[in-house]
């Protein structure tokens, strides 16, 4: 069993915004290639582990989706040494000033990182309704503290921002940093991959580190298309009950993985893997998603002739903060949760998935 | 000859990543009292927490200078339990509110972790995005069940020191710059004063702790070092900035007038004239609103000629400032250089 919490502050500490996963995709790629039969990249930056099953060929298979991309900035232009920024993925502008950052510079054909902090010009530097409002992503610099000729020497237009906040081990078995949307998922699927490793299933397993999520699905939309599963299971982040976040949309850290249900979900799975939490006594939330379930779910339900989709979720405090906050448990439960699912999938499965019974 | 080397760094960085919110400053205190002693004839601890070192010249004649530099830094205070791990608290000394979202802090004497979150996005409102997220709905967040905190503690960023190209980033930077100058000046003290040195508290919080000290000290002149704000950003129009304070890399700042005090105008030639005659670069803070300890010193007793010169940074009161090594070094070099050639006739000159 791999030590989990050291794990998470791998993935967490390695670089990975969307559209340029490559760093945290070796990360995964080297836990996984043990856990999988095969290990691939998608067209679209996807890594693709496919685990045998013992069922006859051509055997099911149930596809585990969880997106490794994270959001982030990314440098627009420089003013007299300062960089200016623009989002990738949601972020919320009123929570950048005095945020550490990693300058990824690639200019003059070298990569470095360079240490950073997203900086709140002083008031008369600021439009009038900014001086003592939220200041606008595009009002917003980074400082390096590197002389305005070095920036210029060495940042491009495009290169790369992220968070620079370290992992921190908080009270109650709980982790703070950035980026555990989603890279607590990967967690959770490689726990899963590891239970899988001392039990048997029938059907085929694509594990899957999606590219892309954050900014419109695309790794998922690919890899569901090209893998082409049977059912398609997609672990995303959900919201944890917090400070400033009580209402029927969160749910208790530490208390279990949500299943979610609503358009975005097929009934009978999501039937089915709510009787799997029953029998194993694993605790678990219900999750309502009335339309859009802000999930690769979204992408992989409609690939091809349609994909029967369900989403688990792990609630997750200040969600696209550098300070974000999981409970490591709920991660454990929700690897254990897809492992027994996965590993009681029979031949007949897909006959029992029956509409309006 | 008083120096800045890796050192003096290493010290900064210590002290940087101390924690010494207003009133509760015994961290930093006692790094101070460890570094001064063996290098002062007198040292002690007065009513507030202030520390009060002296070095006595050799002279005959000796003008008694105090030195300040404040210990103390903005923070926070838990005020409220609200369980699982979750505290309300309020801001110690000035802290722009908008600096607070998505932080990550330490608590307390054993340096507990926390973080400051908020509503994430994806639940707000476009409305909601147009207003700062108030301080009242902001929590530390322990992590659940956590018994190490509880209100009263004191904390502040998690912020490490660290150095960028010519750059010093750190938290706090305001006033341990200041603190680190200190200590070097009384480990190389010139012999024709006696110097009164000062760490004092409570600066944040309305200049307490200089008040009594310079009471204590009754000094013939009172020099406050501290760190300035350099507000040399762009503005988002394109305009230029006249408002800057002071810039980075132009040397220490020597203050002619803030909302506290009128430079003793003789203390400022004299800076001026040292700095001039050693090349020293240096840059006059813009007038304007601000104070520091020496509009606490120049108000005790019977009125202290005083003045200040301070090591530009960004960003004070936040996370994460930055200063330069270059303009940190320099203050220490006027500060050495003025000293050494003062005498009792620069106070029975002219005033202007």
């Amino acid at each position: 069993m791999t030590e989990l919490i050291p794990f998470l502050k791998d993935l967490i500490s390695a670089p990975g915004l969307s559209g340029y996963e490559d760093p945290v995709t070796k990360i995964i790629e080297d836990k996984w290639r043990p856990l999988v039969n095969e290990i691939s990249r998608g067209k679209t930056g996807s890594l693709q582990g496919l685990r045998h099953g013992t069922g006859e060929a051509p055997r099911p298979s149930v596809m585990v989706a969880t997106h490794m991309d994270a959001i982030g900035l990314m440098v627009t232009g420089i003013t007299e040494g300062f960089l200016r920024i623009s989002e990738v993925g949601g972020v919320d502008a009123r929570i950048l000033p005095g945020t550490p950052v990693n300058v990824f510079s690639t200019g003059a054909g070298v990569a470095k990182v360079l240490h950073g902090l997203v900086t709140q010009p002083s008031a008369p530097l600021l439009p009038e309704q900014e001086r003592d409002g939220p200041v606008a992503l595009g009002n917003l610099l980074v400082d390096t503290g590197l002389l305005p000729r070095q920036v210029t020497e060495l940042v491009r237009t495009g290169d790369l921002v992220s968070f620079a906040q370290s992992p921190v081990e908080l009270s109650g078995e709980t982790l703070s940093g950035h980026s555990l949307d989603n890279r607590a998922s990967v967690g959770a699927l490689t726990v899963c991959l590891e239970e899988l490793q001392t039990r048997t299933h029938s059907w085929d397993v694509w594990a899957v580190a999606t590219s892309q999520e954050e900014v419109g699905l695309l790794g998922a939309s690919s890899s569901t298309y090209q893998i082409h599963p049977t059912i398609a299971i997609v672990v995303d982040v959900t919201f944890a009950k917090g400070p400033g976040t009580s209402d029927w949309q969160a749910f208790p850290l530490g208390k279990g993985p949500t299943i979610a249900m609503g358009p975005n979900m097929h009934p009978a799975l999501h039937k089915a893997m709510q009787g799997m939490a029953d029998s194993l006594e694993l605790p678990y939330a219900l999750e309502f998603s009335p339309s859009h379930s802000g999930t690769d779910g979204w992408a992989t339900q409609v690939s091809a002739e349609g994909i029967p989709t369900l989403v688990v979720g792990i609630p997750l405090r200040y969600m696209h903060m550098p300070v974000e906050v999981v409970a490591i448990k709920d991660i454990q439960r929700a690897g254990r949760l897809l492992a027994g699912f996965i590993s009681s999938l029979g031949p007949d499965f897909m006959e029992k998935m029956v509409w309006d019974k | 000859m008083p120096t800045i080397g890796n050192q003096q760094i290493k010290l900064l960085e210590r002290l940087c990543n101390a924690i010494a919110i207003s009133g509760d400053e015994g961290e930093v205190r006692a790094i101070v009292l460890e570094e001064i002693k063996g290098h002062v004839d007198e040292v002690r601890v007065d009513a507030l927490g202030n520390v009060l070192a002296v070095k006595k010249g050799t002279g005959k004649k000796t003008l008694r200078v105090m030195l300040s530099a404040h210990m103390d830094e903005v923070g926070f205070m838990l005020v409220a339990d609200d369980g699982e791990g979750l505290f309300r608290f309020e801001l110690v000394g000035g802290i722009d509110i908008r600096q607070l979202p998505g932080k990550a802090v330490l608590i307390g004497r054993d340096h507990v972790p926390g973080v400051i979150g908020a509503r994430p996005i994806h639940l707000t409102s476009r409305e909601e995005r147009q207003e700062k997220i108030p301080l009242d709905t902001l929590r530390i967040d322990t992590g659940p069940g956590n018994s190490k905190v509880k209100p009263g503690d004191r904390g502040t960023f998690a912020t490490r020191f660290q150095q960028s190209g010519p750059s010093l980033m750190a938290k706090s930077l305001d006033d341990r710059l200041g603190v680190v100058t200190l200590i070097e000046l009384i480990k190389h003290a010139p012999a024709g004063i006696d110097l009164q040195a000062a760490f004092t508290v409570q600066e944040e919080i309305g200049l307490r702790g200089a008040k009594v000290a310079t009471y204590a000290f009754n000094p013939d002149i009172g020099i406050a070092l501290d760190a300035t704000p350099a507000n040399d950003l762009p503005s988002w129009d394109g305009l230029e900035n006249n408002t800057y304070n002071t810039k980075l890399g132009l040397g220490p700042a020597i203050y002619i007038a803030d909302s506290g005090i009128l430079s003793d105008p003789r203390l400022v030639r004299w800076l001026v004239e040292t700095a001039d005659s050693r090349k020293i670069p240096y840059q006059f803070r813009q007038p304007g609103g601000g104070r520091n300890d020496a509009g606490a010193m120049h108000l005790a007793q019977a009125g202290i000629p005083s003045v200040s010169v301070s090591v530009p940074h960004r960003y004070s009161h936040t996370a994460i400032s930055v200063a330069r090594l270059e303009d940190w070094k320099n203050s220490l070099a006027l500060l050495q250089a003025a000293l050494t050639r003062l005498t009792p006739e620069l106070l029975a000159s002219e005033r202007a």
